[in-house]
């Protein structure tokens, strides 16, 4: 057992041959991936591509049909016994995930709450923390995100970048081994997905390990460590920015970067086209 | 015969008494259904439905048969089972079982107006199922439901009428026995609606107020 000797190398993160179906159709047609301390890994591909239903697994937001996904050692949803899973309560499942921070497309905050509120309330609720504490954590990871003067505000008076800052000081104030995004920016106007890009930049360089699930392919080859390109439920170009976007030749990859740059060319000049 | 308002003034002891009567009534049927409805809906969301089941077949008989005929059920068909109630346990007990078939399928509709991905985030930050009903659901739900619950009291308030059968002396039975002695039907049964009216006033004056209060924030966001 090597890796018992060096718990840095053991995976935060580790899905083994995992199947999802839905019905009849399968979505995720055995996964294998590892992610490691302080890693980011981005998640690219086309929509439908599975890509988002495994990080919904991955946080057991899904159930996995087949296989199994280990958080920091310990098998996530389910006992094993005899040949068999068990789907196990949901305080286990809690128990499991407590240190996975999840952050929505849609932001999911609660909007009868204000943003210091939104911060406090799962601190006080699940980390029994008092309340005075709770003001001062939320207070102190709103300010992180940049909003320090927004603390009173409520969703509805946010801009959604500024909405999508509160749910990742949200998750972060349960200080989370690992943040899981979902599509992050994809709700936001262009003009805010800047804003909310340079606070997941600023947790990676702080040593955050996340698994990001974008379409910003700007951001993935800038901050990851691996990209992974999931196409029809399989995970079907991984490798390094420079491997993935450069060297690989599948040919579904290179077409999904193909409809991307050109989706995204916007001048064309003089000297051709001008890519992102 | 004239119309006699007399009538009233004469018998304001027993219209009173009968009032009174009525109020607490009305007030302890529609606490308990309101307690009743609520546990009946969050058990159905929160528990499978081996037993939830039951408390399906429960919702169904109450909203599926006249209240007269529970009222009868409860009050004379009770001692067959050992149910032995005085006419007034066993009104407010019937209206209380009555209210809470009607306000659990309230707070039903109300838990599925919240969207699902806030319970998710929730979910995610390791609140239980039960504290995400009270800090996530209930508070935004209350605002969209609450001019239901708000019609169902109101309807409740008239269902205390027929308790007047099962010889509880309320307002009803108070003005038919002072009607059928007197023979002044027009004057005690118009003083009857008015009552009945105003109790209704009451009630939607004070949910319009609670209204404002609970959906605090969602004024915020029309500014």
């Amino acid at each position: 057992m090597a890796e018992e000797k060096t718990p840095n190398s053991r995976p935060i993160i580790d899905v083994r041959g995992v199947w999802k179906r839905f019905g009849s159709a399968e979505v995720l047609k055995g996964i294998d991936l590892q992610i490691k301390k302080s890693e980011v890994t981005c998640i690219i591909g086309p929509s439908g591509s599975g890509k988002s239903t495994l990080l919904r697994c991955i946080a057991f937001l899904e159930e996995y049909s087949e296989g199994e996904i280990y958080i920091e050692g310990e098998l996530l949803g389910f006992s094993l016994e005899n040949g068999g899973r068990r789907r196990v309560s949901d305080a286990e499942v809690d128990r499991v995930r407590r240190n996975v921070g999840f952050v929505f497309q849609q932001f999911n905050l609660w909007p009868h709450m204000s943003a210091l509120e939104n911060v406090a309330m799962p601190l006080k609720l699940s980390r029994g923390m008092p309340r005075e504490e709770a003001a001062r954590r939320a207070r102190a990871m709103l300010e992180k995100v940049g909003l320090g003067h927004r603390t009173q505000a409520y969703p509805s008076q946010l801009s959604g970048g500024q909405q999508q800052r509160v749910g990742i000081a949200r998750a972060l104030a349960m200080e989370p081994h690992i943040m899981l995004f979902d599509e992050p920016t994809s709700a936001l106007d262009p003009e805010l997905v800047g804003e909310v890009l340079q606070v997941m930049r600023d947790l990676a360089s702080e040593g955050m390990t996340m698994a990001v699930v974008t379409h910003e392919m700007g951001f993935a080859a800038q901050v990851a460590d691996t990209v992974m390109f999931i196409d029809h439920g399989i995970i079907a170009a991984s490798g390094s920015p420079n491997e993935v976007f450069r060297e690989n030749q599948n040919s579904r990859l290179r077409q999904f970067l193909q409809n991307y740059f050109e989706r995204n060319v916007f001048w064309q000049g003089s000297e051709g086209a001008a890519a992102p | 015969m004239t119309f006699n308002l007399a009538i009233l003034t004469d018998n304001w002891r027993d219209l009173l008494d009968g009032m009174v009567l009525t109020v607490l009534i009305w007030a302890g049927g529609t606490v308990m259904g309101l307690a009743i409805g609520l546990m009946v809906a969050v058990v159905q969301l929160l528990t499978n439905r081996w037993i939830a089941a039951p408390l399906n077949v429960y919702v169904a008989v109450m909203r599926g048969t006249p209240f007269l005929i529970q009222l009868f059920i409860i009050y004379y068909g009770g001692p067959f089972f050992g149910l032995d109630l005085t006419p007034m346990v066993a009104g407010v007990a019937g209206l209380a079982l009555y209210g809470g078939a009607y306000f659990s399928e309230i707070f039903r509709a109300g838990f599925v107006s919240v969207p699902p991905g806030q319970i998710e985030a929730a979910r995610m930050m390791g609140i239980s199922r039960l504290a995400i009903v009270r800090h996530v659901q209930l508070p935004q739900m209350l605002v969209i439901i609450l001019p239901a619950l708000a019609n169902m009291t109101v309807l409740l308030s008239k269902e205390t009428a027929v308790l007047s059968v099962i010889t509880v002396n309320e307002l009803t039975s108070v003005v038919q026995s002072i009607g059928s002695t007197t023979f002044a039907f027009a004057e005690t049964l118009l003083f009857l609606a008015l009552v009945y009216w105003a109790f209704l006033e009451i009630v939607t004056a004070a949910a319009r107020r609670l209204e404002k209060r609970v959906g605090r924030f969602m004024l915020r966001t029309q500014n």
